[in-house]
């Protein structure tokens, strides 16, 4: 199982991760850590109207938590908030049934569908799009 | 004399098969497996001779209630404790910990006193006391750590002034593998009138523990780390000390008489156990020390003594990896980093390979910033463990490095 986990592609993003680092001049900072793992994560947001223009990230963390924080940048980078929105509600779905909603692809996401049957991982997983939702609260306030 | 095969035929667990290899348990800091001994002697308890203690007058009352006192008395022994009536049943060393917090703490530590704790204690025994300062506005101090993950004696020495009320210390280290030197510290420490409280934990189950010799004034462990069951506790205390301590839960069979607007107590250890205690929880744990007593303590030492410096010295010798806490003098536990490895990886990854052992803070965060980590992988080890196990744990962690590419 974990050989599974530990597959080429999530490997992929844990070696060479999207997107991180910090930007210059984010709309939003916000952190998320997992207490657990001592996963620590910080995602700069930087929007345009209701544009998720550019997203980036920095911290330290498991190859899971990693690996799944790269793949939501990629993912999410220039799209909507209600798109987004939309796209935590396939994710949440998608780590609690191991398999995405129907018709829909997760593309690299679905790399990560054996951390559905492993409960104490699955926080790995799930801590970039958590932390992407209170970025997401706060800008909605500002 | 038993042989290393034949305690493991002892253990069913371990011909147990994970991922389809053959378990390697090396968590034994976190928890022990447990003998068919003691998993017997509960099961022939609970079919003959089971009843609520200390009450029925009936006859399956007074055989429960002699079983669990001669489990008191075994326990007793087993630590040398200087008498059994300073024996206290309680639910693990986290409450054993509290119940001194409380019912020592709150009560004997004034405004402006000190408790004084060393920065590798495991949170149950920082936690409590965090609580009970603020509660009466004590100051907490912390022993100084030399780099190699023993204690400073000599700074030690200058914080330990009359001010400091108690000094609570864990006997070895849960993380670094430390073995602290407890009998000098309680020297020390009633010199300048402080009690001392000392967490053995990770004492008790691995190596010969004499309280009478230490001559604390409180000493926690449990029953789930020594080839007992979980649910069970002890606290040690001396008699004098409990004596003059309120109770810290109230109910049952910890009183004397009770009225409708007051109560008085029971006798110790009574007061402190209040409710139905861990009846047949004790009786397993007296099952558990009669195995230990068996294979012998002084065995159980080397044994792991054995298994834990091979362990520290290929785990020392591998690239890649930092091993925490002193080289030598140290208890069963090794903790230790792959470079570019998140330890949850490396055990998931073991774990794969049979091999279990513990990642994350282990209970430690602070001691964790004090060794600029997030967290650490851990092997720790008892008297079932064999080295061949640790050559398959080396064997593990390659296989680990390559999996993520660590050179």
């Amino acid at each position: 199982m974990s050989h599974d986990l530990y597959g080429e592609i999530l490997l992929d993003h844990y070696r060479l991760p999207r997107n991180h680092g910090r930007l210059e001049n984010p709309t939003i900072t916000v952190e998320g850590t997992n207490p657990l793992c001592g996963d620590e994560l910080t995602l700069d947001l930087e929007f345009t109207g209701d544009h998720l223009t550019n997203i980036s990230f920095s911290g330290r963390g498991c190859a899971i938590s990693v690996a799944a924080t790269s793949m939501l940048t990629e993912l999410l980078k220039g799209k909507t908030i209600h798109e987004i929105e939309e796209w935590t509600g396939n994710f949440r779905t998608f780590i609690r049934e191991g398999k995405a909603p129907d018709g829909v692809d997760m593309g690299d996401i679905q790399s990560l569908a054996g951390v559905a049957q492993l409960p104490v991982r699955v926080k790995c997983a799930t801590l970039p799009w958590t932390t992407l939702e209170q970025g997401l609260v706060r800008y909605k306030g500002t | 004399m038993k042989t290393i095969t034949e305690i493991r035929k002892d253990f069913p667990i371990l011909n147990m098969k994970v991922n389809g290899k053959s378990l390697v348990y090396l968590d034994n800091a976190a928890s022990s497996q447990k003998p068919v001994q003691a998993l017997d002697a509960f099961c022939r308890f609970c079919e003959s001779r089971y009843a609520n203690v200390h009450r029925g007058v009936h006859t399956l009352g007074e055989h429960a209630t002699t079983d669990y006192e001669a489990a008191r008395t075994k326990v007793a022994e087993f630590v040398n404790a200087p008498s059994s009536k300073g024996i206290i049943f309680t639910r693990g060393t986290t409450e054993s910990i509290n119940l001194v917090a409380y019912a020592f703490g709150r009560r004997f530590v004034k405004h402006g006193q000190a408790i004084l704790l060393t920065p590798m204690e495991h949170h149950a025994n920082l936690v409590p006391w965090q609580l009970m300062a603020k509660s009466v506005g004590a100051e907490l101090r912390f022993w100084p750590m030399k780099p190699d993950g023993t204690l400073d004696m000599e700074a030690g020495k200058k914080l330990l002034d009359s001010s400091v009320a108690l000094v609570a210390i864990t006997h070895v280290s849960n993380v670094l593998g430390t073995i602290n030197p407890v009998r000098e510290i309680a020297l020390m420490a009633h010199q300048v009138g402080a009690k001392v409280l000392v967490d053995g934990a990770q004492a008790v189950p691995h190596m010969p523990v004499d309280l009478t010799e230490i001559d604390a004034d409180f000493y926690a462990f449990s029953g789930h780390k020594m080839l007992g069951p979980t649910g069970i506790g002890v606290l040690w205390g001396r008699l004098d000390v409990l004596e003059d301590m309120e109770p810290f839960l109230t109910g049952g069979e910890m009183i004397k008489e009770v009225y409708l607007d007051h109560a008085t107590w029971n006798d110790l250890p009574y007061k402190f156990e209040a409710g139905t205690p861990p009846i047949s929880e004790a009786i397993t744990l007296s099952a558990a020390i009669s195995y230990l007593n068996d294979v012998g303590m002084e065995w159980v030492y080397s044994h792991t003594r054995a298994l834990t410096s091979k362990a520290y010295e290929l785990l020392s010798q591998e690239p890649g990896v930092t091993v925490y806490g002193p080289a030598v003098d140290r208890g069963p536990v090794v903790a230790f980093n792959v470079a570019g490895i998140h330890p949850h990886d490396l055990a998931a990854l073991l774990d794969q390979e049979g091999v279990a052992i513990r990642a994350g803070h282990h209970c430690a965060q602070p001691l964790m910033r004090w060794l600029e980590v997030q967290a650490t992988a851990r092997a720790s080890f008892y008297l079932y463990n064999t080295m061949e196990e640790i050559d398959v744990m080396m064997d593990a962690i390659r296989m680990a490095k390559k999996v993520l590419r660590v050179a």
